[in-house]
């Protein structure tokens, strides 16, 4: 292949060279970046909850003015939710995953320590908890039907068995099975140990957003909470039958008892849609931006291989005239573009790392996995070939008695 | 002359449509990209109360335990104790002073034909009017009196007034939450708050409070708050018990009119600090805290990191798009070279040359800049429907509209300097040949 004519044929347009490499080398920069956040934010969207989302909703009610009975009211709402048809399991729940709002405390294994074990989202479920979760018993049991208890803020009641998530309890038994040991979940100096009776493979907390670290650190009590006149209870519907359960359950709710608001219904994809619509939102307008991205470059080399294969028509003429085939000529254009967008590439790959190391250093993401840049590579060399094959198949049609012509 | 060199410059952009379009579309892409995340950013992060932002100051103590601290980076608890906000409101040091927190209750409206809801407000003290300046419509705020005497008594936000009472003066009136009545004293007017800036701590975005209730009164009701409740050891059992610990739930505010003010209020905190660590309390070094509105702000990270580095790379987006601008404008540029060679020959001196070729530009850009706006209304439509609680950030303005013009036609002519420059060097003689 000619390189030599096509290099110096290139010197004489620098600064044309220079704008097409730093286009290049700009798109492939920022397309490694944003794709990679890109990449990241997939991830997380895609991380377990470890319950049932499909068939589950959850649904809040407040009692007003004297005389509400709110635990009378919650045994009877439960009985109630249970007796409808297409209802799987019900529960009474303080919050669920990907609510965003919950309880969180740190627990320990001894009363003496100072610094806690690990720290835990509080589930209060009653027994049938785990089964409206549609949570996955891995080790020990349930809670029985007689372990459940009340709890207030008022008066701090310690239930006496508990079940931890698999995650809490690999940081707390590392190597040794958890079903059976004890631990201080509240004020040690004020309440005693509880017992973990099982062990569930997974449950999320309820933050998903703020960076909380140990997200998959979640203890489950037997406990009907109960603040002030509100609860919050979760329900599993048979499957494909959950939105009309939320409308049976809506309805009945509130006509059970009249001095009280039944709050919003929301099913569990909603609120995982809610939860990482952020992640979305980022994906999305990355996305676009890249989009943006290669089709103006795209569109930019296209014009620039124009405005060439116009100037240097006399010259194709000649060539073709001396016996250059129409390959040829493809080829001097395509080898070209090749030259300028490499060129762009490798100032284009050191721009991707600098920007990576800057979005280290400014919002402490993680560095940009090395393969991005071959990829880009890759597929910004396939951009140019496409963008500049127009151009240099008109360039190839150029009849060799331009030559010849004077204008 | 200028009318001329317009002429021509339409003329000539209007001889090569598909090239000026594309010229046109990446300035507006370009622009639409960097205006929409910037309108986005700036509105987020832009002062909510500028006349007054550097007086107004969050109070922030370290009552946080011995073993642990509230945050690793050092930055104290967001919130304080019951304890600590009681004692500054009765100390009274600064210029004006709140403590607040949210609250949730049931309405029970008098018109049987409304169903019972929730709604969402703030218990707070009289002096948060004056500090925060909410606009009413009717009647006035609560006075310290009736902070004092716990006094059943109502501000409804506009919206809660329209639901209750149809928008009326309902001044005087009564409204009935969870059992209890309270006497209206004042209806706010449209409060344009784009950041709920007085109470960070459960998001900057979330919805504007409904009703506003004494402090002392919503204390009375021995309910939790509806924000966020932190402690780092038990409370212990009872109303009583929590109101006493060390777990922290109100954001207090300090009003500070002087600099001096301020260094005062600053050594009465640390007395009090002090005070309350010979009692035993606070247990961690000396850590308390008074940023102003906007060092609040971004303490609490209002502006994003998402936002950030999308306003980030849209700028990088729009170098893109200059560069290739500058491209094509050089090609452009270069192949009337014959025309202005004959311009030249005819007398056209380099500057006019020159300033026919900028203006040429110039109308690019402003095509981009109009186009762009387009793009940007429809960027933000995309923005609010993508992040639903970005409503109030996400809209133009007319600084950011008239922003958005200039910055399309700055980007222009900076990208058609250099072309510029090049054709009006063309040699005449050079280009009349033949």
């Amino acid at each position: 292949m000619e390189i030599r004519p096509i290099l110096s044929a290139l010197l004489r347009s620098k600064v044309s060279m220079i704008l097409i490499g730093l286009q290049v080398a700009l798109t492939l920069a920022i397309v490694c970046n944003a794709l990679f956040i890109i990449g990241q934010r997939f991830e997380r969207m895609q991380r377990p909850s470890g319950m049932n989302e499909t068939d589950t909703f959850a649904v809040s009610s407040v009692g007003f003015g004297e005389g509400f009975d709110v635990r009378a009211v919650q045994a009877a709402d439960l009985a109630l939710l249970r007796r409808l048809p297409g209802v799987v399991a019900a529960t009474s729940i303080n919050s669920t995953p990907l609510s965003g709002s919950g309880w969180s405390s740190g627990v320990q294994l001894t009363a003496e320590q100072k610094t806690q074990s690990a720290n835990a989202a509080f589930y209060m479920v009653d027994d049938h908890g785990l089964d409206a979760l549609g949570a996955k018993l891995i080790a020990g049991r349930n809670f029985l039907p007689t372990e459940v208890g009340i709890r207030t803020l008022d008066e701090t009641v310690a239930p006496a068995s508990i079940i931890i998530s698999q995650a809490l309890a690999k940081s707390l038994f590392p190597g040794e099975s958890a079903v059976g040991k004890q631990i201080y979940i509240d004020d040690p100096q004020t309440t005693p140990k509880a017992t973990i009776v099982g062990v569930v493979e997974r449950l999320q907390t309820p933050w998903v957003n703020d960076g909380y670290a140990d997200i998959e650190n979640s203890l489950i009590q037997p406990q009907m909470l109960v603040i002030g006149t509100a609860s919050q209870y979760l329900i599993r519907a048979e499957p494909g039958r959950r939105d009309e359960v939320m409308k049976a359950v809506e309805t009945q709710l509130a006509a059970a008892n009249p001095s009280r608001i039944v709050g919003k219904l929301r099913d569990m994809e909603a609120q995982r849609r809610d939860a990482y619509a952020n992640d979305r939102a980022m994906a999305i307008i990355l996305g676009a931006v890249i989009i943006a991205l290669l089709a103006i470059t795209a569109l930019g080399i296209v014009g620039m291989a124009s405005f060439w294969v116009a100037q240097r028509t006399r010259q194709i003429g000649t060539r073709r005239a001396l016996g250059a085939t129409r390959g040829d000529i493809l080829r001097y254009f395509q080898t070209e573009n090749f030259i300028i967008t490499t060129l762009g590439l490798i100032l284009g790959s050191i721009l991707a790392y600098a920007l990576s190391l800057w979005m280290m250093q400014a919002y402490q993401s993680p560095r940009l996995p090395w393969h991005y840049v071959p990829i880009g590579f890759l597929c910004l060399w396939a951009l140019g070939q496409i963008a500049v094959l127009g151009p240099a198949l008109r360039a190839s049609r150029v009849p060799p008695a331009v030559a010849t012509r004077t204008l | 002359m200028f009318a001329y060199y317009l002429q021509l410059g339409l003329r000539s952009l209007r001889r090569n449509p598909v090239l000026t379009a594309l010229m046109v579309a990446g300035i507006a892409l370009g622009i639409a990209a960097s205006m929409t995340t910037l309108t986005v950013m700036h509105l987020m992060g832009s002062d909510p109360i500028p006349w007054k932002s550097d007086r107004l100051h969050y109070v922030q103590l370290d009552n946080w335990g011995p073993d642990q601290p509230y945050s690793e980076d050092g930055r104290p608890p967001d919130q304080v104790t019951y304890r600590d906000a009681t004692a500054l409101m009765a100390a009274g040091k600064a210029d004006k002073q709140t403590a607040m927190f949210k609250v949730v209750l049931p309405v029970q409206p008098e018109n049987t034909q409304l169903k019972p809801f929730r709604a969402l407000g703030r218990a707070t003290y009289a002096d948060f009017f004056s500090m925060f300046e909410p606009p009413f419509k009717y009647g006035a705020a609560w006075n310290r009196d009736q902070d004092a005497g716990h006094a059943r008594v109502i501000v409804l936000g506009k919206e809660l007034n329209e639901k209750l009472f149809g928008g009326q003066d309902s001044s005087g009136r009564t409204v009935r939450m969870d059992g209890i009545d309270y006497r209206i004293v004042g209806v706010l007017d449209d409060w344009n708050l784009r950041i709920k800036y007085y109470d960070l701590t459960v998001g900057a975005f979330s919805s504007a409070d409904e009703f506003y209730m004494p402090f002392t009164s919503g204390v009375d009701l021995k309910r939790r708050s509806s924000g966020n409740n932190s402690c780092w050891k038990s409370p212990g059992d009872g109303w009583d018990a929590y109101l006493q610990s060390d777990c922290v739930w109100i954001q207090m505010w300090a009003e500070l009119d002087t600099p001096a003010r301020l260094a005062d209020y600053r050594s009465f905190l640390d007395s009090y600090v002090n005070e309350q660590k010979k009692l035993g309390r606070f247990a961690r070094p000396l850590n308390n805290r008074l940023l102003d509105v906007n060092q609040w702000m971004r303490d609490q990270k209002v502006v994003s990191r998402d936002v950030q580095v999308q306003t980030g790379l849209a700028f990088a987006f729009l170098l893109v798009c200059l560069i290739n601008t500058v491209g094509l404008l050089l090609a452009k540029f270069t192949r009337k070279s014959g025309e202005i060679g004959l311009r030249r020959a005819l007398g056209a001196s380099r500057r006019e040359v020159f300033t026919q070729f900028f203006i040429e530009s110039g109308v690019i850009g402003l095509s981009g800049g109009v186009l762009g706006l387009m793009l940007t209304a429809l960027g933000l439509m995309t923005v609010r429907a993508l992040y639903t609680s970005y409503k109030t950030v996400a809209h133009l303005d007319w600084a950011m509209v008239a922003a958005t013009v200039v910055l399309a036609v700055v980007s222009a002519l900076l990208a058609g300097l250099y072309p510029t420059w090049r054709a009006c060097r063309v040699q005449p003689a050079a280009q009349l040949k033949l």
